[in-house]
């Protein structure tokens, strides 16, 4: 990215004429995007405005004249009409390449020009295949509109004398290469190099052999593979997921989310009608859609290849299932739920509703008001806490974390951001690059490290005690404070990294879930919170808390009055009567598993036969957000708007329907038939939410670098955003008082402790269905310190028994040497029964 | 006093063969300079005398070597610099020379070179097939160690200097020194945007000298003896000397050095003892592959081998490598092989070049072939004339001197016979 495109730069501006038409841009700002600004398309291939520029492909070659400057004078000298005199250069200029200046003339009409575009083109065709017809990018392609608009009309490289090169080259097991249509433009590794920080595909060879090679094992070994697909200006990268899949013209779009992390990157679906799907509309690729307060034009992997669990496939529940004779049978609705209404009026004040973090708003209002019209408990499913603190000084309107830089700070605590919500790594990356500070503070090494200012190191368990003592480096001594605060207090980067949060301008911390259970989150989010409250970084945009929540939409939850459980065991097996939905505690934990039994009656409400619902007493089937309408709220606070892509199985409802259909029968009256009823009703009893309507949802303003699908030649395949931008909620503003709760002293363990750990790819039950991941899940694994490794001779790779609470797993032990002795990651959800920091036991 | 016999300024050694040994060296007066300067002279005050001089750039562009350095951007730290030792162009031959027979002034012009840019370090890039050379030099920078002349707290004063070499992977664009400073730092050589020039924004993106080998052996004479001395050789503004690297069709072929400013026919004629059999002229290439093809005319064998005369004649000094054509070499051929040479060499980084060599290489081949009808003749020349003015280093540039210079003033040489049977069998013998 130029200079000119970053915000919070400070700008002059500076006027030119490009084809005749006046522009002030601001100085610094490239001649290409300067005419993107005033709608004149330079054609570029290797050109993209999120990337630097490198002016290989010649496309975007203009004629550019500079005023004549009197070398006496100095001034600028005018013929005989006083108009200025421009001398042009002899050869044309990249307009990619060469930034603005005052009175320049750029002319991109003229015969030259055209000429030379068309020279370009035609020597990146003498070696094209033009095999558009079998192309995935055809209908969508640069090189084929550019051709289209300046194209010579006929061929005059002799067609057998056209390079053969290999076609199906699997880069890694997600994207494959066709070497015979890369036009060698570097867009790809530019991205991974400068965007992703990845750097494991490159050029070699040279010549007609230059050619993208993967320096990593496994192959293209990055989360962000998918990304080059959108900005590969041919069709030579491909992604395994949707190539040969579909022709672009065939495709709907409709405006999603992606419902997999906090950060709520806003999607296309593509879908199709299709024969081998007996005639259904069928989901067939994700794409990003622009939103520059979000994701900008990016998405992860995860993001953009996990979405298979919402596909219409044998494993989804397409009705009501009631359990006869120990065994789940078919149902009509109506039996069904009043099967389901019986049992919950007879529960009275025993029901509870676990509800998951990836349901909507609507859903989670539904419930929540069920739950409380029954006096029963209303519980999110997260081991997350804070979303009260985060509604008082979480980021307020306004916000952007694009606006982040030089005199700015981040904090990101117990945290591995690209793991947790990658588009969040990567925009703390860039923050970090236009010069803010970012402090990153985690037990071991993450990759967000390379690019913070202070790392700071803690035992698990003093994750609190480590903002404590970030506050503690500012304000006046206290004796109070327990030991390991004190302790950390002395640490030099640790007082160093205070007085730069102190000090910084603008102030965002996000904490996560790494090595935390609830209560420790719940310590931690406290810390956080006071030191934005200490230092004054709270009630402004681009200042507050962030939690990188475990669920997409668990901010949402809180907000409408859910809450974690303490106990969940305890909270489901005293439950006379329990009411699950989207979770799946069974599947999560052995423990979790023997208390849904214990419970009462059990309604499983989901899109999937879970191992919950397989202990069920009655299934409800629910709508798949690919089908179904309803809002989000980010871990931004930005609440966001999801559409149907594809419809629902005949009589399947979004979750919101078929709670409101329950409560009705039980004499509430809840809003069952639209989404956008419930959400009116949240913007009336919610008050952060008080006022939003769906219309102010949909609200889109010009967004910069200008990307939509006619531009496909200058941002990619990425989607414009016309069905809005969301709308970042408000703080409480009733600052919470600084409250000096003493963090408590972790838990010791006679063994080795375990501590839970969130990777993107597990083995969770949204994630599993999608087979393109499969190659890149890695099995249940615990990572062991190089001490404690030595110690039980224990290699890298080595399967072992592992045992927590109570139960045990075969697991492969892999070693990280940034780890303290005495502590063993535990990824959540790949079938390790751990909720927070627990005792472990390793043995061969 | 280092020993100057009539204009051998860089090959003293083929006058005074000891001078290839540090001994030798010494006893002419060698790395008394160094001395001089490191212990009593500014680094501008060498910036100045070399500026003076006059001095241009013996790598091909001919850029005055003292203003280089005075672009060297003082602001940013630290400084380095990068000797092109690459020497690629084909018909090349001079650099090796230096290194091989004169290697202790060269080195010498590297150590002032660093001094007057204030760099600590120097590297010396050769290309691969000069390993053995690079061992060699290798010993001698152990023995400059030795000696103390460099290292740390050189003649008790706080500069400090270290010599390193670094052998290329065998690409001719690592000698366009963008590329070079990208294969320097470990990476795919290919040459870099332009500006920023090296000077500001070189190695690891600190500000850099890059200069070629025999530009850096003039250093020490100049240094020593003056500008105003210097300047008594060459022309007003092609001051000094130049190794004419003499090939082709001549009796001697060989490196001539000889002031800037000796005409073609002296070079050729004279000093190269004409052609042999008693062939005739027909064209001569001025700087190696890398050149258009100029009528050997009298009017050619009469100008003057210097920065200012040769662009009379449609064509550049360049590295001055000069490649004698006599009347029975077929330009067909000729532009074949130039052709793939330069489609062999480009570094593909951008579309002109990459494709448009491989182009013109599969017409040439036709052409050689007499598969060719005269169309392909205009297209050659038509595919050349599209890639000028548009590639994104010079190499692309290059690649259609010969072709476009061959078609325009050799036009009998592309006469397409209708049905004539392929030449290529007949000049295979002649030339492999
Ligand atoms: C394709 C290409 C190849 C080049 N090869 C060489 C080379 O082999 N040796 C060299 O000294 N300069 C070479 N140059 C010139 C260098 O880019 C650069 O101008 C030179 O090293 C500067 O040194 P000078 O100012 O001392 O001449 C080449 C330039 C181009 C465009
Ligand atoms: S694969 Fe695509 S993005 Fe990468 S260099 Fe080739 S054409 Fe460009
Ligand atoms: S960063 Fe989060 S929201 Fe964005 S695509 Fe990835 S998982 Fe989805
Ligand atoms: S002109 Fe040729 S050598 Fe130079 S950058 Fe372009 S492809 Fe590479
Ligand atoms: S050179 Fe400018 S877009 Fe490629």
């Amino acid at each position: 990215m130029t200079d000119a495109v970053k915000p919070n730069v400070e700008t002059t501006l500076v006027n030119l004429t490009i084809d005749n038409v006046p522009v002030s841009v601001p100085k610094g700002t490239l001649v290409v995007d300067a005419a993107k600004r005033i709608g004149i398309d330079i054609p570029v291939f290797c050109y993209h405005p999120k990337l630097e520029p490198v002016g290989m492909c010649r496309m975007c070659l203009v004629d550019i004249g500079l005023p004549a400057v009197n070398r006496e004078t100095g001034k600028v000298e005018t013929d005989k009409q006083g108009r200025p005199v421009i001398n042009f250069g002899r050869a044309l200029q990249t307009g990619c390449t060469v930034e603005v200046a005052e009175g320049m003339v750029v002319v991109g009409y003229t015969e030259k020009v055209q000429k030379a575009r068309q020279d370009v083109l035609e020597f990146l065709l003498t070696s094209h295949p033009l095999d558009c017809p079998i192309c995935d990018k055809g209908g969508e392609c640069p090189l084929q509109n550019l051709t289209m608009a300046h194209g010579r009309s006929d061929s005059r490289f002799i067609f057998d004398e056209k390079i053969k090169l290999a076609k199906h080259v699997p880069l890694g097991e997600m994207i494959f290469l066709d070497r015979e249509r890369c036009i060698q433009c570097a867009r790809c590794t530019r991205f991974q190099d400068e965007i992703a920080d990845d750097p494991v595909i490159g050029f070699e060879a040279r010549g007609r052999s230059l050619q993208i090679v993967t320096y990593s094992e496994p192959g293209f070994d990055s989360i962000w593979s998918g990304n080059t697909t959108d900005i590969c200006p041919v069709g030579a990268l491909t992604t395994t997921d949707f190539r040969f899949g579909a022709r672009p013209w065939e495709l709907q779009a409709s405006a999603s989310l992606c419902t997999h992390c906090p950060v709520g990157c806003n999607t296309t679906l593509n879908t199709r009608r299709e024969a081998k799907a007996g005639g259904e509309m069928v989901v067939k690729r994700v794409m990003p859609r622009q939103n520059e307060e979000v994701n900008e034009i990016w998405l992860c992997d995860k993001g953009r290849f996990a979405h298979h669990y919402a596909a219409k496939d044998d494993g989804r529940l397409t009705g009501p299932l009631v359990r006869r004779d120990g065994k789940l049978v078919a149902a009509t609705w109506e039996k069904a739920l009043a099967l389901v209404a019986e049992k919950f009026e007879g529960a009275g004040k025993g029901l509870v509703t676990l509800a998951g973090g990836k349901l909507t708003n609507e859903d989670l209002y539904n419930l929540a008001g069920l739950a409380k019209a029954r006096g029963g408990k209303a519980l999110l499913d997260s081991r997350m806490a804070g979303g009260d603190l985060t509604a008082q000084v979480g980021l307020s309107t306004g916000s952007n974390l694009a606006d982040l830089g030089k005199g700015d700070a981040a904090l990101v605590v117990a945290c591995d951001l690209e793991e947790e919500a990658p588009l969040w790594w990567l925009r703390v990356k860039q923050a970090a690059e236009r010069g803010a500070t970012v402090i990153v503070a985690n037990p071991r090494r993450t990759k967000l490290e390379r690019h913070a200012a202070f790392t700071l190191r803690y035992e698990y368990g003093h994750e609190a005690a480590l903002v404590t003592a970030l506050v503690g480096s500012f304000s006046p001594k206290r004796a109070d404070l327990p030991a390991a605060v004190q302790a950390l207090i002395r640490d030099k980067d640790v007082k160093d990294a205070g007085q730069a949060i102190a000090g910084a301008k603008d102030l965002i911390v996000f904490y996560g879930s790494e090595g935390t259970g609830l209560a420790e989150s719940a310590a931690l989010a406290r810390a956080c919170a006071n030191l934005l409250i200490g230092t004054g970084h709270i009630g402004r945009p681009n200042n507050g808390l962030v939690a990188v929540w475990d669920k997409a939409n668990a901010q949402g939850g809180w907000d409408m009055g859910l809450r974690p459980s303490a106990d969940l065991a305890a909270d489901l097996g005293a439950a006379k009567a329990a009411y699950i939905v989207a979770a799946d505690p069974a599947g999560d934990s052995p423990a979790l598993a023997e208390a849904v039994k214990a419970a009462g009656f059990v309604v499983v409400q989901d899109i999937r036969l879970s191992a919950t619902a397989e202990l069920a007493d009655v299934v409800l089937p629910a709508a798949a957000f690919t089908e179904r309408d309803g809002t989000f709220t980010s871990g931004e606070r930005r609440v966001q708007r999801l559409h149907p892509a594809v419809p629902a199985y005949a009589g399947l409802r979004g979750d919101f329907a078929v709670t409101a259909q329950i409560a009705a029968r039980l004499g509430v009256a809840q809003e069952k038939r639209l989404a956008t009823g419930v959400f009116n009703q949240i913007a009336a009893s919610v008050p952060a939410y008080a006022g939003l309507t769906s219309a102010a949802l949909s609200e889109v303003r010009e967004q910069w670098p200008v990307i939509g699908r006619g531009d496909v030649y200058y941002g990619g395949t990425t989607y414009d955003n016309k069905q809005g931008l969301g709308v970042q909620l408000p703080v409480s503003g009733d600052s919470p008082a600084l409250t000096f709760e003493q963090p408590a002293e972790p838990a010791k363990f006679k063994g080795l402790k375990a501590v839970p750990v969130t990777r993107l790819y597990d083995r969770g039950t949204t994630v599993t269905p999608s087979a393109v991941l499969h190659p890149r899940l890695p099995g249940a694994f615990i990572a062991l310190s190089v001490e404690d490794a030595d110690k039980m001779k224990i290699e890298p790779g080595q399967k072992v028994q592992a045992t927590l609470n109570g139960v045990t797993v075969e697991v492969e032990a892999h070693i990280d040497n940034s780890l303290a002795q005495g502590v063993v990651l535990a990824p959540r959800s790949f079938g390790l029964a751990i909720e927070g920091p627990c005792e472990i036991t390793v043995k061969k | 006093m280092s020993t100057v016999k009539g204009s051998h300024i860089l090959l003293r050694h083929r006058d005074n063969p000891a001078l290839s040994t540090f001994e030798g060296y010494i006893k002419d007066g060698g790395f008394k300079t160094w001395k001089q300067v490191v212990t009593r002279m500014t680094p501008e005050a060498v910036v100045n005398e070399v500026f003076d001089s006059g001095l241009r750039g013996r790598g091909g562009a001919g850029f005055p070597t003292g203003l280089k350095w005075r672009f060297i951007d003082k602001n940013n730290w630290p400084h380095y610099v990068v000797v092109n030792a690459d020497e690629s162009e084909p018909g090349t031959f001079k650099d090796r020379e230096i290194m091989e027979s004169n290697p202790w002034q060269f080195l010498e012009g590297v150590m002032l070179t660093a001094y007057a840019v204030n760099a600590n370090v120097a590297y010396i890039y050769l290309r691969g097939e000069f390993w053995m050379l690079a061992a060699e030099l290798d010993k001698q920078i152990a023995r400059l160690r030795k000696e103390k002349l460099l290292g740390m707290k050189l003649f008790g004063t706080d500069y400090e200097l270290e010599l390193h070499t670094h052998l290329g992977a065998g690409a001719y664009i690592c000698g366009e020194e963008t590329a070079l400073l990208e294969s320097l730092e470990g990476k795919l050589g290919q040459p870099r945007l332009r500006p920023p020039f090296p000077p500001s924004f070189g190695l690891y993106g600190k500000p850099t000298i890059v200069n070629n080998v025999e530009t850096l052996a003039n250093v020490p004479l100049i240094i020593e003896k003056g500008a105003k001395w210097y300047r008594k050789f060459g022309t007003e503004k092609s001051p000094g000397t130049k190794i004419f690297s003499l090939s082709g069709r001549v009796a001697k072929p060989g490196n001539y050095e000889l002031p800037l400013g000796t005409t073609y026919g002296d070079l050729i004629m004279t000093h190269g003892g004409g052609i042999p059999e008693g062939r005739k002229i027909k064209a001569i290439m001025s700087a190696g592959a890398s050149s258009t093809l100029i009528v050997a005319d009298d009017k050619a064998l009469a100008t003057p081998m210097d920065y200012e005369s040769v662009p009379a004649l449609g064509a550049q000094l360049g590295s001055a490598s000069i490649i004698v054509i006599d009347e029975t070499v077929d330009l067909k051929w000729l532009v074949d092989k130039t052709v793939h040479f330069f489609n062999h060499e480009s570094c593909g980084k951008c579309t002109p070049c990459r494709e448009g060599t491989y182009w013109m290489n599969n017409i040439t081949q036709r052409i050689l072939h007499g598969e060719a009808e005269q169309k392909d003749v205009d297209l050659l020349k038509d595919v050349a004339m599209n890639m000028k003015g548009k590639c994104l280093c010079a190499l692309g540039e290059f690649a259609t001197e010969a072709v476009v210079s061959s078609i325009e003033r050799f036009p009998k040489d592309f006469k397409i016979k209708a049905g004539a049977k392929t030449i290529a069998g007949e000049l295979k013998v002649m030339h492999d």
